[in-house]
Order: structure tokens, then sequence, then C-alpha cells
């Protein structure tokens, strides 16, 4: 039984120059980020900042240069990505479409998209959300039901997309749409230009700590033109497994609540003593096995190999360690949680507090992940 | 893995496999040292794997022995086999010639005093068995790496949970080989912790394989229980603790060839022991809950694995113990120190 195999994998000794790079750009710009804002990471959305990125070169690194991208290595960019998460950066409005739409359009997208699209998002300037999930198809994705009619030049839609984080910041939504009745087959990618489209309606939903990072988009027979459908009609089902990979894959699914495990020491440390090192020692130990297992992953995607499956193992035992951050806090601290006032720890104990149940949803729940793991067992 | 790592992955578990099975192990818990086994590993050279080349052993380093500790997790070898090696490794340092024999490890309570040592070992592995056990003492001349010879020590029988040989030896002025031992003065604990996250490593793999194969097999209310999504969710989780504590162990080892003060992979080696005690109680766990009340009986050889995980996540540091180690260690680096530290090694 060979199912799934985490390779060491060290960071070449070149990635040194470009994190110190980084750290330094970090240490101005995050200068006056406080830390609740700071906790929001790749859920906080700061479109200056994701264009300064860009100036970079710190958006679509791996991309080719025709594209506006950097030809870097994988390890390059899990060297940026890291930096930012752990320092709190606000990368959200790019994130996405640095991640899986940029790629995805590389992989499957036309040669006018590709020209199109990807140098505005390299640029920091272009951005992205995902039109996956419905109102009455979440887990179940093949339940799709938001329809693609052919019409003259293109299609007409009509449907509903929920929960699409970012929509009311992105300028496109990669969007899976029925184009036939057929289960799997009748599914097609699209990529809908939000800004430019009647018939589009965008709702933010307002989640439980008050924030509207979610929305529901309703479209009425929007026009999306032929030359919008990404790979081949009826190829969606395919594809959006390859998307979904590079969507699990990074190290934002086990860092996400990395700046509440700092102020935790910080606040531990003001009391004097050794009070709580087991558990801050218990807590770096799985933060090290997490990154190497992450690392490993890179590894994978810098060889081409595949880590769908790796991917998933990651996210689950991230999202466990991040969704157990906020419990270890109040287990050993017992300070509560305050909501815009408060110290630093208060505050992202706070934040946190609330937004964690949401890690073992997005991107997959634990259950469907945990699903794909048992068919990588052999047990489905 | 590299070529010598596939090699000796392939005659490691060809070893195993023809001499380890459960007649073996339950022999082995009665008291019986199981000699055809012991002999085919040395006659392999795999008790000498760490041994400098020019003391006549392998000459390879931790990610090689990584191979072997952690088949010998994986089938419950009952020998001290992964004791053997670290003992080759401490000799090996300190340039004293490995014996013949059986050679294990031991920490305690020591003096050393004109080339003699006086002091108790407790929980020494197969110390009955045992012509030889290794030990670094801290004395007025610094660390030094000590080679005592058994047959002069007390011998007090006693065991662990898995019935491997956890024995006490009491050494009065017992005339002993030392040599600096180049090696920081908690080596014993510290590349002990290595070698038991190892195996541990290993026996989760063991864990993972027995328990997807048993519900693959196992049929209830028609089909197998493997097709149920309350188990699948379970060995989904087993067999993603098993991976973790692979990697920690795997990063651990490939640390320990890195330094030559020993002292820089304690944090890695921390890490692995920590992270396998961790993993060890959710597997133990849902292993057994996957196979039911067969599980239970000693018949069924599920158990030589989980009496293992059991006795090894407490032996040479638990989990609390090293824990505790690298969260000081944290708050000495403070808050903001965490992640430079991290990333950089």
């Amino acid at each position: 039984m060979q199912t799934f195999r985490f390779d060491l994998c060290e960071l070449p000794e070149e990635t040194k120059g470009l994190r110190q790079e980084v750290r330094d750009f970090l240490a101005v710009e995050l200068k006056h980020i406080p830390a609740v804002t700071r906790a929001q990471t790749w859920s906080g959305s700061d479109p200056e900042f994701s264009r300064k990125m860009g100036a970079k070169g710190w958006i679509g690194m791996r991309w080719p240069k025709q594209y506006g991208g950097h030809e870097r290595s994988a390890f390059d960019r899990y060297v940026v990505l890291e930096e930012m998460l752990a320092a709190g950066a606000p990368v959200g409005a790019h994130w996405i479409g640095d991640r899986q739409s940029g790629p995805l359009l590389l992989n499957f997208g036309t040669e006018e998209q590709r020209q199109l699209i990807l140098p505005k998002v390299a640029r920091g300037e272009c951005y992205f959300c995902i039109g996956m999930s419905e109102p009455d198809s979440g887990s179940d994705l093949a339940a799709t039901r938001t329809k693609a009619e052919k019409v003259e030049g293109g299609y007409k839609v009509n449907g509903t997309k929920l929960w699409t984080s970012g929509a009311h910041h992105a300028h496109y939504m990669i969007a899976l749409f029925r184009t036939s009745p057929d289960k799997h087959t009748g599914l097609t990618q699209f990529l809908v230009d939000l800004k430019n489209t009647d018939g589009i309606t965008i709702r933010p939903i307002k989640d439980l700590a008050g924030n509207s990072h979610f929305n529901e988009v309703v479209f009425q027979d929007a026009f999306v033109p032929d030359n919008m459908l990404v790979g081949t009609e009826g190829s969606g089902w395919a594809q959006v497994g390859a998307e979904l990979a590079f969507e699990r894959s990074g190290p934002e699914r086990y860092l996400s609540s990395f700046l509440l495990m700092i102020e935790m020491i910080r606040e531990l440390q003001k009391r004097g003593g050794t009070e709580g090192a087991r558990e801050i020692g218990r807590l770096v130990a799985h933060l090290v096995t997490l990154r190497q297992m992450s690392l490993s992953v890179a590894g994978m995607l810098d060889k081409g190999e595949n880590p769908a499956l790796e991917a998933s193992v990651v996210k689950d035992l991230g999202a466990v360690f991040e969704q157990d951050m906020p419990v270890k806090a109040h287990e050993l601290l017992g300070i509560a949680p305050t909501v815009g006032t408060g110290n630093d720890f208060e505050q992202v104990l706070g934040y946190l507090t609330q937004t964690v149940p949401s890690f073992s949803l997005r991107g997959g729940t634990r259950e469907i992940l945990r699903g794909i793991i048992a068919r990588g067992l052999g047990l489905r | 893995m590299n070529e010598l790592q596939t090699i000796l992955s392939d005659s490691i578990a060809k070893l195993l496999g023809d001499h380890v099975n459960k007649e073996v192990i339950q022999q082995a818990e009665e008291g019986q040292w199981p000699a055809e086994l012991w002999d085919a590993l040395v006659e392999n050279g795999m008790t000498r794997i760490l041994v400098p080349e020019a003391q006549e052993g392998a000459g390879a380093n931790w990610e090689d022995a990584h191979v072997v500790l952690k088949a010998a997790g994986e089938h419950s070898a009952p020998v001290p086999l992964a004791e053997a090696i670290l003992a080759g490794f401490i000799l090996g340092r300190a340039g004293i010639a490995v014996p013949e024999g059986v050679v294990t490890v031991m920490e305690g309570d020591f003096k050393l005093e004109s080339g003699r040592l006086s002091g108790v070992a407790k929980s020494v592995a197969w110390g009955r068995n045992a012509t030889h056990a290794v030990t670094v003492v801290e004395s007025g001349w610094g660390v030094e790496t000590v080679l005592a010879p058994l047959q002069y020590a007390r011998i007090e029988k006693d065991q662990n949970v898995a019935r491997e040989p956890r024995d006490t030896l009491s050494f009065d002025h017992v005339v002993v080989d030392t040599a600096w031992a180049g090696l920081p003065g908690n080596a014993v604990r510290l590349y002990g912790a290595l070698i038991r996250s190892i195996q541990m490593a290993g026996a989760l793999d063991y864990l993972t394989r027995a328990s997807v194969q048993y519900a693959n097999e196992r049929t209830q209310f028609g089909k197998p229980i493997g097709k149920f999504q309350a188990i699948q969710q379970q060995l989904a989780v087993l067999s993603t603790q098993s991976a973790a504590v692979g990697i920690a162990a795997a990063h651990a080892a490939a640390r320990a060839d890195k330094v030559s003060s020993g002292d820089a992979a304690a944090f890695e080696i921390a890490v692995a022991k920590v992270r396998a005690d961790d993993a060890s109680s959710a597997a133990t766990s849902i292993a057994h809950q996957v196979h039911g009340a067969i599980g239970f009986t000693y018949e069924h050889g599920l158990h030589f694995a989980t009496r293992r995980l059991w006795s090894w996540r407490a032996e040479f540091g638990s989990g609390a113990e090293w824990a505790d180690w690298l969260g000081r260690e944290t708050f000495a680096r403070g808050a903001d120190g965490l992640w430079p530290y991290v990333t950089a090694r």
C-alpha cells in the first residue's frame, strides 16, 4: 500500500536572499497594521498592497514571462507565500488569481484569455473569485444547477452561486455552470467578467463575526460570450479537480491561526516563568511538522507531480491545527476574547475564535477531504 | 531514497519478513532470545550501519539508518536493533571499537572515576541479553563515552508493556573503556528519542496498513466495514497521523546528519518525539476501534504494534518532556523569534 508519500524537501540555499528581501519589504509595509488586521492574512484584501507585490514580481512567480510571469521555481514562490502568511500580510485581493485561476488559465485557457488576463493578475491589478458552491450544491459539487444555455455567440446564464469569497472585489469569476443534464460531463467552466456583464447581482452575506467576505452571486439571463469558455465544454468536472489541487496545496492551509500562536507566546511571556511551555512546545512540534509536509507538497509541484492527495492530507491536518489554536489559547490563558477593544492577543483571539469554524469548510470540508484520503487508501 | 537507501530498504524488509512473525515475537515475549533473527541482522551488517568504515562498519548516515529503524518498528522486531545501531553511532563518534556480541545503550546516574563506572541504569533495553552497554557520562574531563562490559553488572529483569526487556543494571567500580564523546551530555536521551520516533513512524505505518486491510476484509451488514463512511473517516485520520510522524522522523534523521556537535538536531528530534507521541494516542485508539474485539485478543497480532507504541512514546523522554523543552526554548527566543528560527533550519 503506497497511497500518498511525503518526501523530505529542503528549500534551496538560493531562497535565503529572497526570504530576506520579503522580510525587509514586510517590515516597512506592515509596520502600522495592527495584529488583529494582520490576523486576517489571506482573507484580508488590500489592492494597493497587491500592486506593490506585483511590482516586486511576487505574483505569478511560476508563470511564463510572456504572460507577465517570472518563471521562478516552486520554492521561490513557497518562500514568498509563507513569509506573507506568517507576517499577516493582506494578500487576499490577488490570492485566488495567483493560486488557482491563473494556473487554471495556463492549463486550459485559450491564448486570448491568457493574454487578456494573466499579465494583469501578475501586476496585482486583477482579482478572481471562485464560482463553485450553490444553494443546493456545496460538498456535492456535481449537483451544480446554474445553467449556461447555448445562444447565438455565447451562453445565457441563470442561477445562483453562493459563499463566493471576494466576489465584491473580484474582476472575474471562474464559474462552473451546467451546460447539459449529464451529471459530470454536463459541467463547463467559464470566465465571467463580473464588472462588465449585465444580469449579475452580487449581494454580500454577513458572517457570524459581522464581516462580509463572502457573497451571493445571482445570474439572470447573463450573457457570457463563446470566447470566455475555459477548456472544453463538458470538461468542467475534470478541470475543477485540477483546480482544487492548487486550492488545497499551499501553506495557507496550516498558517491561518499563526498570528494567534505568536500573540499567545507573547502573552505567556508577560507572566514570566515557564507556564504553558509544554502546550506551546506541542504546538511548535505540530507547526514544524506541518511545514515539512507543506514543503513536501511544494517539492512535488516543483517536479511537476500532482500532489492532490498529499494536499488533502496537509489541509486536513492543518485545519485541525488552526482550529485548535483558539481552544489552546483559551485553556492556557483564560482571557476573554474581545472585538474592537483590548490588547493584540485579546483581539486576535476574538477574531480567530469566531473565524476558525470556516477553516474546515472552505476549499473542501473536512469530511470531503477525509473521503478523498480514504479513496487514496483504497477504501472507496 | 538514494541507491543505498533503496538497497537497505529491500534487504531489511526481506530480513525482517523472513525472520519476524507472530511466533517469534510471542516467544520473545516469553523470554526467548531470537538468536536466528539477531544473527541474520548482524551478518548483514545492520547493527553496525552507523559505525565508520574504518571500524568495520557500514559508514552510513542517519538518513540511511532511518530506513532500517523504520522497518524495525514496522515489523515489531523483538531485538535491540535500534539500540545496537545507536550504540555503534556513539562508539564510532568516540573512536572506540565496537565489540562482538549484543551492545545496547543505557541512561543512568553514573560516576566515572579512573576508568571505573559506578551507578544504576534503569529500563535498559535487553540488558539481560546484552554483552555490553554504551552510555555517555559528564565528568570533570567533559563528556565521555563509556563502553561497559556487563558480566560484572548486577541485572534486575524488568519489561515494558510490550514485554520487551527493560532491565535495571547496577555497576560498582566496573572497569570500562572511555573516550571523549564528541556528543552532548544527553546524547543517549537525545538520539534515543530519535530512534524511538523513527520506530514509532514504522509502527504507525503498520497500524494504517493493517487497519485498512482488515476494514476491506471484515464484512458486516452485508459489506466490508471499510465501505462505511464512519470507518473511512477514522482510517483517513489514522493515515494522516502516520504520515505526519513519518516526515517528522525523517526530518529529524536528516538533520542529525547535518550537525557535528549533535546538539543542534535536538530541536527536530524533540519535534519528532512529540509528534510521534501525539499521533500514537490517536492512532492506536483508531486501529483498535476498527479491528473490534478481534484486535483486543492476544491471538491477533495488532497489539504487538500498539503495545510498543504505548511503551515507546514514554521512552527516552515522553512527548510531554520534549514538549516542555521545546516550549522553554521557544520562550527563550521570544514570540517574534519563533518563525525566523523555524525557517532558518
